[in-house]
C-alpha cells in the first residue's frame, strides 16, 4: 500500500503546485511585460501535473489492475498523438487564422471533459445524487461547448459561409434543451435502480446526442461578426466542465484550473461584447439581421478617389499620422509592408502611432498581434480611449481595411445598426486616407460617412498592393532628393 | 482509497467560488492588446483537463472505457499542447521599442531560446 500512499501524496502536490503556477502564469500573463514568461510558467504547471498523472498507476481499481499494462500504453500512446499533431497545427497555423484555432482545441477541451464524463455515467460510479448531478452537468456543458467550438471554427475558417437561420429556430432549441434535461432526470431516476424502458447506457446515448446537437443549433444561426463573443462563451464552458468534473474525479487542481478559466472567460466574454456594442444575449439569441436599407441619398458629397503615391508623400511631409488598421489588412497579409512603410515615415521625422479598436480584427486584441508578428513595437500602439482625443490634432488618419469602427454615423445617427458603438473618430482628424479594396460596404452593410466627408479621400486597392505604392513613392522620393 | 482526499459538496463550493473570484479578478487588469493571447492562455489553462483524462483511462477496466478514456486523453493533449504552442507564439511577438529587432517572421518549433532558469 505504500506505493499507492506515496503516488497519491505526490499527485496531491503536484496538482496543488499546478494551481499556483496557472494563478500565477495567469498574472504575469496580463502585461505584455511578463507575458511571454507568463505562459512559459503555466505551462511548467501542466508538465509537471501531467506528468504526475501517471502515478495514477500505482493507486487503481482493483478491476483495472489487469488492464494496467494496456491502459498505460494507450495513454501515452494518446498523449504523444493528441499532442505532437495540435503541437504541429499551433505551431504553422497562421496569424490570421489564430480565432478559430483557438475554437478548436476550446472544442478538444470540451469533448475530453465530456469524455471523462461519459466514463463516469457508462460505468455508473458516481457516488450519490449530487455526484451523478454534478456529471451530467459537466458532460452537457462539455458536450456543448464541443459541437458549438467546432460550428465556430468552421465558420471563422469559411468552411460555413452564411449563418443558418430558419423559423421557429429558438423554440426547437427550447424543445431540445428541455428534452435533453429530461433525460438526464431520468438517468438519474435509472442510476437510482428504477426500471426505464431505455436502459441506462441507452439514456446516457440519447443525452449526448441531444447535448451536441444544441450545441450545433445554438451556434448556427450566429453571424460571423460575433463569433469571437460565441468562442470566449464556449471557453468559459469548457473551463466550468473541466472544473465540475474535477470534482467528480475529487481533484482540486481541475477544479480550480476549470473554475478560473469559467471566471476569466466571463469576464472577457463581456468586455468583448461591451466593446461590440453587443450585449451578450443579443448575441445568442438575436441574429444581426439584414441591415435596414439606408437611405443612399443621405449621403451628402461624393467619395473622392486619390492615388496611393500622392497619398503617400502628403503623409511623408506631415507631422502626425495615426494608422487605423483593419482585418481588410489582415486579409491581405499587408501588416509587414504597413510597418515597413511606418518606418519610411518615422526615418523622415513623422510622428507614426497607430490606435487599435477594441474589435479590429476578427477577435479582440488580434490586430495587435498581427501588428506584432510584423515587428511593431507595442508601444506604438494605442487602443481607442487613450488615443481618441488626438485625431483632432493630428494631420493624417490613415485607415487600412476598416470601415464600421471609423464610422461617424455610430455617433450621430440613432436609425443606424452600428448606433451606440464605441468608434475611433478619424473624421475629426485634419485629413484621412481611407485605403478600401471597392465601394463595398463594411461588415454591418451599411454607409459610411466618413467616406463622403470633405476631407477625406479614398485609395482604392488591396491593402498590400496599395502599401507596396506608398513605400515606392516614398522612395522615390528619397533618391530624386539625393 | 482511505487516505484519499475527499471534496465533500461544501469543500467542493467553497473552492469554485474562490477559484471563480481568484479568475475574476486576476485577469481583470488585463489591457485589451492581450485579449487574444489571454483568451488562448486561459484555453491552454483548462487543457488540465489531461489529468483527468489520464485518471480516467488508467482506471479503465473494460474496452468502451479504454475507448472514451482514450479519446479523453487525444483530446485534452491536443488543448494543452496546441493552446500552449500558439500563446508562446502570440506572446513571443510583442516586444516594446529599445528590444533588438527580429528579423525572424515566424517562429518555428525547437528554437526556443535558451533563456530558462
Amino acid at each position: 500500500m505504500l506505493p499507492s500512499l506515496i503516488a497519491q501524496i505526490v499527485i496531491g502536490t503536484t496538482g496543488f503546485v499546478a494551481a499556483i503556477l496557472f494563478l500565477y502564469g495567469l498574472k504575469r500573463m496580463s502585461s505584455p511585460d511578463t507575458a511571454a514568461s507568463g505562459i512559459r510558467v503555466a505551462g511548467l504547471g501542466m508538465l509537471v501535473a501531467v506528468l504526475a498523472a501517471f502515478l495514477y498507476a500505482f493507486d487503481v481499481d482493483a478491476a483495472a489492475r489487469p488492464h494496467l499494462g494496456v491502459n498505460l500504453g494507450l495513454a501515452a500512446l494518446a498523449l504523444a498523438i493528441g499532442g505532437s499533431i495540435a503541437w504541429w497545427a499551433g505551431r504553422t497555423v497562421k496569424m490570421t487564422a489564430m480565432p478559430q484555432m483557438v475554437a478548436l482545441y476550446n472544442g478538444l477541451g470540451g469533448g475530453a471533459a465530456g469524455a471523462i464524463a461519459a466514463v463516469e455515467l457508462f460505468g455508473n460510479r458516481a457516488v450519490g445524487v449530487t455526484q451523478l448531478v454534478v456529471t451530467l452537468l459537466g458532460a452537457l456543458i462539455g458536450a456543448i461547448s464541443l459541437s458549438g467550438s467546432l460550428i465556430a471554427w468552421a465558420k471563422l475558417d469559411s468552411i460555413l459561409k452564411r449563418p443558418l437561420q430558419f423559423r421557429a429556430q429558438q423554440a426547437i432549441n427550447a424543445v431540445v434543451a428541455i428534452a435533453m434535461l429530461a433525460v438526464a432526470v431520468l438517468i438519474v431516476v435509472a442510476a437510482e435502480g428504477l426500471a426505464l424502458p431505455l436502459s441506462l447506457p441507452e439514456l446516457i446515448c440519447v443525452f449526448f446526442g441531444l447535448a451536441l446537437l444544441l450545441g450545433i443549433l445554438a451556434t448556427l444561426p450566429i453571424g460571423g461578426a460575433d463569433m469571437p463573443v460565441v468562442i470566449s462563451i464556449y471557453n468559459a464552458c469548457t473551463g466550468v466542465a473541466v472544473g465540475l468534473e474535477g470534482y467528480v474525479l475529487q481533484n482540486p487542481a481541475l477544479m480550480i484550473a476549470g473554475m478560473v478559466v469559467g471566471a476569466a472567460g466571463t469576464l472577457l466574454t463581456l468586455l468583448m461584447a461591451k466593446a461590440m456594442n453587443r450585449s451578450v444575449t443579443s448575441v445568442l439569441f438575436k441574429a444581426y439581421g439584414p441591415a435596414k436599407k439606408h437611405a443612399h441619398g443621405a449621403m451628402t458629397g461624393s467619395e473622392k478617389p486619390i492615388e496611393a503615391g500622392d497619398a503617400a508623400i502628403f503623409m511623408r511631409y506631415a507631422k502626425s499620422v495615426i494608422i487605423v488598421p483593419g482585418y481588410g489588412l489582415a486579409v491581405s497579409q499587408g501588416q509587414q509592408k504597413l510597418y515597413d512603410f511606418v518606418k519610411l515615415l518615422l526615418a523622415a521625422g513623422v510622428g507614426v502611432r497607430f490606435a487599435i479598436h477594441p474589435v479590429a480584427g476578427r477577435m479582440p486584441g488580434q490586430m495587435d498581434v498581427l501588428l506584432a508578428e510584423a515587428g511593431v513595437p507595442y508601444d506604438m500602439i494605442f487602443q481607442l480611449a487613450d488615443i481618441n482625443d488626438q485625431f483632432a490634432t493630428t494631420d493624417v488618419a490613415l485607415v487600412i481595411g476598416a470601415n464600421d469602427v471609423v464610422n461617424p454615423a455610430a455617433r450621430t445617427d440613432k436609425s443606424s445598426p452600428v448606433y451606440g458603438m464605441p468608434i475611433l473618430n478619424v473624421d475629426e482628424a485634419k485629413h484621412a486616407y481611407v485605403v478600401k479594396r471597392g465601394q463595398g460596404k463594411g461588415y454591418a452593410g451599411i454607409e459610411n460617412a466618413l467616406f463622403y466627408a470633405p476631407n477625406t479621400e479614398m485609395v482604392y486597392g488591396d491593402a498590400a498592393a496599395v502599401l507596396t505604392k506608398m513605400i515606392e513613392a516614398v522612395r522615390g522620393l528619397g533618391s530624386a532628393a539625393a | 482509497m482511505t487516505t484519499q482526499l475527499t471534496v465533500n459538496d461544501f469543500t467542493g463550493l467553497y473552492i469554485f467560488m474562490l477559484a471563480a473570484f481568484a479568475g475574476w479578478v486576476v485577469i481583470g487588469n488585463v489591457p485589451a492588446i492581450l485579449h487574444t493571447p489571454l483568451m488562448s492562455g486561459s484555453n491552454f489553462v483548462h487543457g488540465i483537463v489531461v489529468v483527468g483524462g489520464l485518471f480516467v483511462l488508467l482506471n479503465a477496466s473494460t474496452g468502451l472505457e479504454q475507448a472514451i478514456g482514450f479519446a479523453a486523453v487525444l483530446l485534452g493533449a491536443g488543448n494543452a499542447a496546441g493552446g500552449y504552442a500558439v500563446t508562446v507564439r502570440m506572446l513571443a511577438m510583442f516586444k516594446p521599442s529599445d528590444a533588438k529587432p527580429h528579423r525572424k517572421r515566424h517562429v518555428r518549433a525547437g528554437h526556443h531560446r535558451a533563456k530558462k532558469a
